[in-house]
C-alpha cells in the first residue's frame, strides 16, 4: 500500500495540505497522487463514517442471504451485478457456504426495505430464496467502537 | 513537632524530580497538547486486557509464588531466548517484578554496599540517580553526547571509571534520547566490564521499539550472561504501563538476593497483571509490531518537522522520544518549555529533567496521534517564528 493510502486511513483530516505535511511532500504532489488513485479506481470515494446511532437514526438496515441459480455463462456474476445496481443495495458479496449472495440493504423505514425485498429482489428470475435479517443495534462500525471507552481522565499529561 | 526531623536525611536531600514541577503547571492547562507523556498512547491490546478479565472471573485473586507465576516465567524464558538471546532457567534465573521500576530498586539494594559506585549514562530515565542514592550508592553519570546521537560511548565509560565502581547501568534504547547501542560498542563495553569486574544492569524496556536494525542485548555477548541483569517489562512495547509488571533475568545468586527483598517489600506482582502478561507474550507480539510501525511513522514525521523548524534533531533509533536541541532559539531548555507552554500551549519536557547533560535539549514524545503531532509541531513552528521576529525587532529600529 502506498504511504499516502496508509496515512489516509490513519487520519481524520484528509486535506491535501495536512497530508502533505505528514508525508513531507507538497499539496500538489498529494493532489496528483490522489487523482491517480481515483483514475485507476483504487480510491473509489470518500465517506464520512457516521455513528449509526446518532447520525441516521431513522434508517433501517438489513442483511439478506440470497440463493440464486448460476448461469451457464458468467456463473453468478450477471445476477450479482443486477442485484447490486439497486440503489437500496449498500454492498453485495458472493459467499461460500449455505447461500450465494450476501446483500446489505438500507431504507428509510421497515416498510420500504420489506417492499424492496418482496417486490424487487425476490421476484427477480433466478432468485431462488431470500432470508432477511434486520440489524437491530450496532456496537462496532467500520472499525469504530460505538460505545467509546471513556478516556482515562487521570492519565498524567506529563510523565517520566 | 518538627516534621523535618522525622524524614531520613538521604530522602530529605533527594532532589524533586524536574518532571513533577512541570507536571504541576501542565495539569492546570487541560487544553494544552502534551508531548510530555512517557507512556504509550495506545490502550493495552484487547486480548491482553481480556485475559486479565477472564482471570478475574475465574477467581484468580490470590498471591502468587514470590518469583511470579511459573507459567509466566516459562513464557518469559522463551521470549528472552528468541528476542534477546540468552537462555534463562525459569525456576532460578527469572524474577517477576512490579514493573522495571521495582526491579531497578531491588537490584541496586541487593548489590550495593554504602559508598559503592554506579556508572550510568546521562541523560537518562529520572529514577536512576535517586535509586542509587536510596541504596546508599554513589551515582557516577557519564555523558552521552549529541555528536554521537546519544548512542553508547564505551570510551566515556572507560574514562569515567574510578576505584569503587561496582555496577554499570545501561538503558538502550534510551529514555529520553532514543539513543541505541550497536554490537561493536557493546562488545567493547563488555570487555571493559569484565576487566573491571563490574555487574551490568541493562534496562532494555524499549527494546521492541527499535526502528533501525535489530536490538542487541549486552546479555547475549559471550561471557556476559553471568554478570548481567537484564531488565525488561510490558509497559512500553506492550502498552501495559498500568498493569505494573516487569521482570529481571540474571545469574541465580543475584535473582535469589533480589527475591529476598522482593518477598518482604512486595510479596509478588499482582496476579491479574501476571495473567495479562502471559497472554501478551503468547499472542501479543503482532500487536507490538503494529504499534511499533505507528511510532516509526510518527517518528519520521516529528523529526523531519523539528529539523524544518530549525532545531538540530537527530533520528532517535529507538523508544518513542525525540530529543531535539533547541539552542538555535537562544532560549535555555527551561525557559523554552515554559514559554512554549504559555504562548502556544504545547508541553515538552526540559532535557535537564533527565540530568544536566540534557542541557539545551527538550524531550518530545511521539506517543501521540498524528493529528495532535501535526498541530503541536505547527504551534512550535509558530512559537519559534515569533521568537525570531522578537529578536529581530530591536535591530530594525
Ligand atoms: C528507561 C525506563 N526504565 C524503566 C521505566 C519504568 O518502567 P515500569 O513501568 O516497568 O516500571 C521507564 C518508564 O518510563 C523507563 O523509561
Amino acid at each position: 500500500m502506498s504511504d499516502l493510502l496508509t496515512v489516509l486511513q490513519d487520519t481524520a483530516d484528509p486535506r491535501p495540505e495536512k497530508l502533505a505535511k505528514i508525508l513531507g511532500s507538497t499539496p500538489q504532489e498529494v493532489e496528483n497522487e490522489l487523482e491517480e488513485l481515483r483514475r485507476n479506481k483504487t480510491l473509489l470515494g470518500w465517506m464520512p463514517i457516521l455513528n449509526p446511532i446518532q447520525g441516521q437514526s431513522e434508517q433501517v438496515r438489513a442483511v439478506i442471504e440470497v440463493k440464486i441459480s448460476p448461469e451457464r455463462e458468467g456463473g453468478f456474476d450477471r445476477m450479482a451485478l443486477r442485484i447490486s445496481k439497486f440503489e437500496e443495495v449498500e454492498s453485495c458479496y458472493l459467499m461460500s457456504g449455505g447461500y450465494d449472495l450476501l446483500v446489505f440493504v438500507t431504507g428509510k423505514n421497515l416498510k420500504s426495505v420489506a417492499s424492496f425485498i418482496s417486490e424487487r429482489l425476490a421476484t427477480i428470475q433466478g432468485v431462488l430464496s431470500t432470508a432477511t435479517h434486520f440489524l437491530l443495534r450496532p456496537y462496532k462500525d467500520h472499525g469504530h467502537l460505538l460505545a467509546e471507552e471513556t478516556e482515562n481522565q487521570e492519565k498524567p499529561s506529563i510523565s517520566p | 513537632m518538627n516534621s523535618e526531623n522525622f524524614i531520613a536525611d538521604h530522602v530529605k536531600n533527594l532532589p524533586r524530580s524536574g518532571i513533577r514541577d512541570f507536571f504541576a503547571i501542565v495539569s492546570e492547562m487541560p487544553q494544552a497538547i502534551s508531548l510530555g507523556i512517557g507512556e504509550p498512547d495506545f490502550v493495552t491490546p484487547w486480548k491482553i486486557r481480556e485475559a486479565s478479565i477472564f482471570a478475574l472471573e475465574q477467581g484468580k485473586t490470590s498471591y502468587t509464588d514470590n518469583r511470579g507465576l511459573l507459567s509466566l516465567r516459562k513464557e518469559i524464558s522463551k521470549y528472552c531466548t528468541s528476542f534477546f538471546g540468552p537462555d534463562y532457567d525459569p525456576v532460578s534465573e527469572i524474577l517477576v517484578t512490579v514493573g522495571v521500576s521495582e526491579a531497578i530498586d531491588i537490584a541496586l539494594r541487593s548489590i550495593l554496599n554504602p559508598g559503592d559506585k554506579v556508572l550510568y549514562h546521562e541523560p537518562c530515565y529520572v529514577s536512576y540517580a535517586p535509586s542509587v542514592t536510596l541504596a546508599f550508592g554513589e551515582p557516577i553519570p557519564v555523558a552521552t553526547t549529541p555528536g554521537q546521537e546519544f548512542s553508547l560511548d564505551p570510551e566515556a565509560f572507560e574514562k569515567a571509571w574510578q576505584p569503587g565502581c561496582k555496577v554499570l547501568m545501561l538503558n538502550f534504547p534510551t529514555n529520553p534520547t532514543g539513543g541505541t547501542a550497536d554490537r561493536e560498542k557493546l562488545e567493547r563495553l563488555a570487555k571493559f566490564a569484565k576487566e573491571k569486574d563490574l555487574i551490568v544492569i541493562s534496562d532494555e524496556i524499549y527494546a521492541e521499539l527499535t526502528y533501525e536494525g535489530d536490538h542487541v542485548s549486552i546479555s547475549s555477548l559471550p561471557g556476559m550472561k553471568e554478570r548481567t541483569l537484564l531488565l525488561h517489562g510490558f509497559s512500553k512495547g506492550f502498552a501495559m504501563t498500568g498493569f505494573r509488571v516487569g521482570f529481571g533475568c540474571g545469574p541465580d545468586w543475584l535473582i535469589e538476593a533480589m527475591m529476598k527483598i522482593h518477598q518482604y517489600c512486595m510479596m509478588c506482582a499482582p496476579i491479574l497483571s501476571q495473567e495479562a502478561a502471559i497472554e501478551a507474550l503468547r499472542n501479543g507480539t503482532e500487536d507490538v509490531l503494529q504499534m511499533r510501525d505507528q511510532y516509526h511513522k510518527r517518528r519520521d514525521f516529528v523529526v523531519r518537522r523539528f529539523n524544518e523548524i530549525g532545531f538540530n534533531c537527530h533520528l532517535p533509533r529507538g523508544s518513542f522520544y525525540a530529543f531535539p536541541s533547541i539552542s538555535s532559539t537562544g532560549l535555555n531548555e527551561i525557559d523554552f518549555c515554559h514559554r512554549l507552554l504559555r504562548e502556544q500551549e504545547v508541553a515538552v519536557v526540559p532535557g535537564t529533567a533527565f540530568g544536566e547533560h540534557g542541557v539545551n535539549h527538550v524531550r518530545a514524545s511521539f506517543s501521540t496521534s498524528y493529528d495532535k503531532l501535526v498541530d503541536a509541531t505547527d504551534r512550535i513552528e509558530k512559537f519559534v517564528y515569533c521568537l525570531d521576529s522578537e529578536n529581530k525587532e530591536p535591530a530594525a529600529v
